[in-house]
C-alpha cells in the first residue's frame, strides 16, 4: 500500500540571534492511510518540529533545508506554493497543545470552526453556520447549534478542545495531526479527548500523527511509534513491540525512568542532558548519556537498521533480553511504620479556605469561591504526603495555606505543635524556617536578574542567618548536596535547563533547613528522565535529612512513587486519605478510581473502569452534599448529604465506598505478595 | 573558582556583560556617537571658539556663511555657530534635568500606586489621569505666562508635566511585579514588603524606567523647543535650539536659510540620538539576551 506521507531525509535549521539551530537531521517517517503514528520524545527532541515542516508552520527563521515531505504521492516542496497552500489546509488539519492560545478569543466558535470553508471551499455563511453544527455535534459537543454562538472563553479546556479538533476536521482531511493534544487537559479530560480522536479516525477513515512527550498516551493509541532524540528518530516499531522489547538503549532508558516502573525502588535516572543542537555532532547523539557507550558510538554516524523494527543503536538491547515486567514484586513498602509514628509536623485541621468572587457591574459580592473546604490531615516527621486532584481542586490553595502565604478563612494550620495563625509577625518570620515552597516552575519563581548566588543567599539573608562566611559555607553545602557545581553561583536562572533550575529551586527550599518542604507540581514541567533525576534527588535528601514533603501533583504515577500517604481532593473537599499503595491498588472512592483508571498507562491492561462524564463544577456554588455527586456514576439521592471522612488508616468520603477499609488493606497485602 | 572573586565580580560583569548586548546594538552606538559630539561641541566648543553672545553688532546683521563665521550670522549680529552651543547648552541641560526629574518623580508616584493598590492606588492614579487630560501645550502657556521662564523655571514646568508618563508605565509594571512567583518565593521564606520592594520590584522595573528616562529627556528637548518656538522660552540674551528655530522660521521668507537649518538638524539629531540609546538599553537591561 502507497504510504499518505513519507518524509525523507528530512532537515529543518532554525536560525537564531546566534548560530543555527538542526532542529531535525534526517528524519524519515511514514504514515499509513488510516493509521495512527505516535511520534514520542523530549523537548528539544524535534517532534513538534517534525509536526510544524510538515504543516509549514515553522516558527521564523525555522526552514526545511533538505528531504522530500511525500504526501499522497507528490512532494510538497517542489509544489507550487498555492498548491501547497490548499493541500496543507484541506487535505492535513492539525491540533494543537493549548486550546486557549489555538482559538481567536475574539471570534464566535461557529465562525473559527467555518473558517477553513470559507477559505477553501469558498462556502456561504449560512451553509458554514450548518456545517460548523455538523462537525460540532460529530466531536461531541453538547448543543452545538448554542454553541457556535459562544466565544473561547466561555467553554471549558476539554471543550475548547473540542472546538479545536473540530476545526482541524472540517473540510475531513486525510490526516491528522495532534500536537500534545492533551497536555494542557486534565486526565479524566485527556481520556476524553483521545478516545474522540480515535473515534474519529475510524470514522473519517484519516491517519493521525500523534506528538506526546508521554509514553502512556502512545501506548494506548498508536499503531505504529517513533522514538526522537535530538533531531532524529532513534527507533521505530509497531507500538507493542515497542514497549515490550524496545532495542535503542534510549528508549530502554526512558522507560526505566517511568515513575509506573519503579513500584517503590530507585527510579534509573538518565544522567546530563540532551546534545546542544547548534553545534556540528558527530557519532550517535545519546553516546553522552547511555551506560552502553563505547568509542565506536562516538564517532560511527548510525543509521536505522533493521526491518519492520528500525532502530539506530550499535550496541541494542538484544530482544531476548526482556525489560522487567513494570508490574514488579516490590521488596517492602515504602511506609516504614516506625518513622511515620513520630508526632506529625503539619496538622491541618477544618480547614476552609473562600475567595470573594466579584460580580458584574454593581453587585460586588456574587458569592464566594470554595477552594478549600473542611480539610482536615496530618503529616509525620520524615513522612512524604501526596495530594493529588484536578486542576481547580484546591490542592495548589492548600499548599500556599500551609506554607502561610494565604490566610485560612477557617480553621487551624498546626506546625510543629504551634499554631501559626496565632502568632505575632515576628513569630511568623520565624516560622518561615520550618516550612518551604518548591514551585513547578523554578525559573518563574527565580528573579531573573539575581545570580544563583543571591538566590541561594536570599533566604539566610531574610532570616538574619549567620554572618557572610558562614552564608558561602552554606550555600556551598546546598549546591554539594543537589549534585550542582560551584560554578553556576555567578549564572544567571535562564542559563540553566528546568531539571537544573529545579535543583536550584530546591537547594533554596532547603536553605534554611526547613523539616517540611511543600512541593507544587514540582516535576510537573520536566521531562521523564530530567523528572527521574528530581525524584530520586528530593527522595535521597529526604533519607538523608528526615524532612517531611507534601508533595503536590496531578500525576498520579508520581505521586504513587513518592508518596507514603496520599490525599484525593475534589473540589476543595479532601475525599480519600490512606497509605499510598492503598489508595492506588485499592482505592475506596469512586472519584479516586476514575482518576486511576484515566491515567494512561505503558502496560494497558484490561481493568474494571469507571469513566467519568461531564467536567468539574465551578467552585462558586459547589454541589450540595457530595460534591463529586453530579458526575459519580454510583450517586443515590443519599449522596445530597455530605458524607463524612470516616475510617482508620484508609478513610474515604463517601456513603458507598468502593470497598471496605478491611477488604481495601487485603488488596494491598495481596499485591504484595 | 574562589570567594572573593565571586564578592567582586558581580556588578564588573553584569556591567560588562549589558554593555556588550548594547554595543550590539549599532543604532544604539550612533546614539551615543551623536550625543557625545553634540554635547561636545556645546560645552567645549565655546572653549575653542570664542563668539560674543551678549553684546549685539548690528553691522554684522543676516551675514551668509563665510569666513570669519562658519554658519553666518543672525538679525541681532550673534555669530550662529557661537549661537548655536550656547542654545545647545541650554536645551541639553533642560533636557536632562527636566526628564531625570520627571521619571523621578514619575517612577516614586507610579511604584507607591502599584505596591499599594486598592483605594490609593485609585486616588493616586485619578490625580495623573486628570492632569493628563489637560492639553501639554495649554499648561505650559498657562504657567509661563505666570512665572517669568528661566532655564529652572523651565526645567520644573516640564518636569511638572511630563512625569505623568513615567507614572502610569511604573505603576503597571509594579502591579504586575507584585503578583511574580518569585516576589511569593521571597515572601514564603518570610521576607517582608520592604525587601519585596528593594531587592525584586525595583531591579526589574529598573529596565523600563531608565528607557522610558532616555524618551523622557528626548522629550523634554522638544518641549524646550515648543515653548521657545510659542515665544515662551528663556528671554534673550539666553538661547536654545528651540528659540532659534523659531527666529529661524521668520527668516526663511528672506532667504536666511543658515539660521533655519542648523537648530532643526541640532534637534532632530540630539532626539534622535536618545532613542537609539533607550533602546540599546532596553536591550542591555534584558538579562535573557546575555550569554557568557
Amino acid at each position: 500500500m502507497e504510504p499518505l506521507l513519507e518524509l525523507r531525509d528530512l532537515d529543518t535549521d532554525i536560525a537564531q540571534r546566534r548560530g543555527t539551530v538542526h532542529a531535525l537531521d534526517g528524519v524519515s517517517l511514514r504514515v499509513m492511510p488510516g493509521e495512527t503514528l505516535g511520534i514520542v520524545g523530549e523537548s528539544g527532541s524535534g517532534k513538534t518540529m517534525t509536526a510544524l515542516s510538515i504543516m509549514g508552520l515553522l516558527p521564523p527563521g525555522g526552514q526545511v533545508s533538505g528531504g522530500e515531505i511525500v504526501f499522497e504521492g507528490r512532494d510538497l516542496r517542489s509544489l507550487p506554493a498555492d498548491e501547497v497552500r490548499r493541500t496543507r489546509g484541506v487535505r492535513m488539519g492539525m491540533v494543537f497543545q493549548d486550546p486557549l492560545t489555538s482559538l481567536n478569543p475574539t471570534m464566535r466558535i461557529g465562525v473559527q470552526v467555518a473558517e477553513p470553508l470559507r477559505v477553501h471551499e469558498k462556502v456561504g455563511k449560512a451553509e458554514a453556520r450548518t456545517r460548523a453544527v455538523e462537525i460540532l455535534r460529530r466531536v461531541g459537543m453538547p448543543r452545538p447549534d448554542k454553541i457556535v454562538d459562544n466565544y473561547p472563553h466561555e467553554l471549558s479546556g476539554g471543550m475548547r478542545q473540542r472546538v479545536a479538533i473540530a476545526m482541524a476536521l472540517v473540510c475531513s482531511p486525510k490526516l491528522l495531526i495532534a500536537d500534545e493534544p492533551t497536555t494542557a487537559l486534565d486526565v479524566t479530560t485527556q481520556r476524553q479527548i483521545l478516545e474522540l480522536i480515535d473515534d474519529l479516525r475510524e470514522e473519517f477513515s484519516m491517519a493521525v500523527i500523534l506528538v506526546t512527550h508521554d509514553l502512556g498516551v502512545i501506548a494506548g493509541r498508536a499503531d505504529r511509534v517513533a522514538v526522537m532524540y535530538a533531531g532524529r528518530v532513534v527507533e521505530t516499531s509497531a507500538t507493542a513491540a515497542l514497549f515490550r522489547t524496545p532495542r535503542h538503549r534510549y528508549t530502554e532508558a526512558l522507560l526505566e525512568a517511568l515513575p509506573e516502573a519503579a513500584d517503590g525502588e530507585r527510579l534509573y535516572s538518565i544522567p546530563g542532558l540532551p546534545p546542544d543542537l547548534s553545534r556540528p555532532l558527530t557519532g550517535c547523539r545519546f553516546a553522552e548519556r547511555c551506560r552502553h557507550v563505547t568509542d565506536e558510538c562516538r564517532v560511527t554516524d548510525i543509521p536505522l537498521t533493521g526491518d519492520a523494527h528500525q532502530f539506530a543503536c550499535l550496541h541494542p538491547v538484544s530482544p531476548t533480553d526482556q525489560i522487567p515486567s513494570p508490574v514488579r514484586v516490590s521488596s517492602a513498602p515504602v511506609v516504614d511504620a516506625a518513622r511515620v509514628a513520630g508526632s506529625p509536623v503539619l496538622s491541618v485541621r477544618n480547614l476552609v479556605k473562600n475567595y470573594a468572587s466579584h460580580g458584574r457591574g454593581l453587585r460586588r459580592d456574587a458569592g464566594q469561591v470554595s477552594a478549600v473546604a473542611d480539610v482536615s490531615f496530618e503529616v509525620a516527621a520524615g513522612e512524604t504526603f501526596g495530594l493529588v486532584g484536578e486542576s481547580g481542586c484546591g490542592k495548589s490553595t492548600l499548599g500556599r495555606l500551609a506554607v502561610g502565604l494565604e490566610r485560612p478563612s477557617d480553621g487551624q494550620i498546626v506546625l510543629d505543635g504551634t499554631d501559626i495563625g496565632a502568632l505575632s509577625g515576628r513569630e511568623r518570620r520565624r516560622m518561615h524556617r520550618e516550612v518551604q515552597l518548591m514551585f513547578q516552575d523554578s525559573y518563574a519563581a527565580m528573579n531573573p536578574r539575581m545570580r544563583v548566588d543571591s538566590i541561594l543567599a536570599e533566604p539566610l539573608e531574610i532570616q538574619k542567618a549567620g554572618d557572610g562566611a558562614a552564608r558561602r559555607a552554606r550555600i556551598n553545602t546546598l549546591l554539594d548536596q543537589v549534585g550542582l557545581s560551584r560554578r553556576v553561583l555567578e549564572r544567571y536562572p535562564h542559563e540553566f535547563s528546568g531539571g537544573q533550575l529545579q535543583r536550584i529551586g530546591l537547594a533554596r527550599s532547603l536553605a534554611l533547613q526547613p523539616r517540611l518542604i511543600v512541593g507544587d507540581e514540582p516535576v510537573s514541567a520536566l521531562d521523564v528522565s530530567i523528572q527521574a533525576q528530581v525524584l530520586n534527588l528530593m527522595r535521597d535528601l529526604q533519607q538523608e535529612l528526615g524532612l517531611a514533603y507534601v508533595f503536590i501533583s496531578h500525576d498520579l504515577s508520581v505521586v504513587d512513587y513518592m508518596a507514603d500517604r496520599i490525599g484525593v481532593m475534589y473540589l476543595g473537599k479532601l475525599v480519600e486519605v490512606g497509605p499510598a499503595r492503598e489508595v492506588v491498588r485499592a482505592a475506596r472512592h469512586p472519584y479516586t478510581q476514575a482518576l486511576i483508571d484515566a491515567v494512561p498507562s505503558i502496560n494497558e491492561v484490561s481493568r474494571e473502569r469507571i469513566a467519568i462524564e461531564g467536567e468539574l463544577p465551578s467552585a462558586l456554588n459547589p454541589p450540595t452534599g457530595c460534591r463529586f455527586r453530579t458526575r459519580c456514576p454510583l450517586a443515590t439521592s443519599r449522596c445530597e448529604t455530605e458524607p463524612p471522612l470516616a475510617g482508620d488508616r484508609h478513610q474515604v468520603a463517601c456513603h458507598f465506598p468502593l470497598r471496605p477499609e478491611s477488604s481495601a488493606a487485603a488488596v494491598q497485602a495481596g499485591a504484595v505478595q | 573558582m574562589t570567594v572573593s572573586s565571586q564578592e567582586k565580580d558581580p556588578v564588573r560583569s553584569l556591567w560588562r556583560q549589558g554593555l556588550g548586548v548594547f554595543a550590539e546594538n549599532r543604532l544604539a552606538l550612533v546614539g551615543v556617537g551623536i550625543f557625545v559630539l553634540l554635547a561636545g561641541l556645546c560645552f567645549l566648543g565655546p572653549l575653542f571658539y570664542h563668539t560674543d553672545q551678549v553684546h549685539t553688532d548690528l553691522t554684522k546683521v543676516h551675514l551668509a556663511p563665510g569666513a570669519g563665521h562658519p554658519l553666518g550670522t543672525d538679525g541681532v549680529g550673534y555669530d550662529q555657530l557661537g549661537r548655536l552651543m550656547l542654545g545647545g547648552q541650554t536645551s541639553i541641560i533642560v533636557g536632562l534635568a527636566a526628564g531625570i526629574l520627571a521619571t523621578a518623580v514619575g517612577t516614586i508616584w507610579g511604584a507607591i500606586a502599584g505596591f499599594a493598590g486598592g483605594w490609593v492606588d485609585s486616588a493616586m492614579m485619578r490625580v495623573v489621569d486628570a492632569m493628563m487630560s489637560i492639553p501639554a501645550l495649554f499648561l505650559f502657556m498657562l504657567l509661563a505666562a505666570i512665572v517669568t521662564p528661566s532655564v529652572s523655571m523651565l526645567i520644573i514646568i516640564i518636569g511638572a508635566f511630563a512625569w505623568l508618563g513615567p507614572a502610569r508605565l511604573v505603576r503597571g509594571e509594579a502591579l504586575t511585579l507584585r503578583s511574580r512567583e518569585y516576589v511569593q518565593a521571597m515572601r514564603a521564606m518570610g521576607g517582608t514588603g520592604g525587601r519585596a520592594v528593594r531587592r525584586h520590584i525595583v531591579p526589574n522595573a529598573i529596565g523600563t524606567v531608565i528607557v522610558n528616562a532616555t524618551f523622557q529627556v528626548a522629550d523634554a528637548i522638544l518641549y524646550v523647543a515648543y515653548l521657545s518656538f510659542l515665544g515662551l522660552g528663556v528671554p534673550p540674551p539666553a538661547a536654545n535650539w528651540g528659540g532659534m528655530l523659531s527666529d529661524g522660521l521668520e527668516a526663511t521668507y528672506s532667504g536666511y536659510w543658515w539660521l533655519l537649518y542648523p537648530p532643526g538638524i541640532a534637534i532632530i539629531l540630539i532626539v534622535l540620538a536618545f532613542n537609539f540609546i533607550g533602546d540599546g538599553l532596553r536591550d542591555a537591561f534584558e538579562v535573557r539576551l546575555r550569554r557568557r
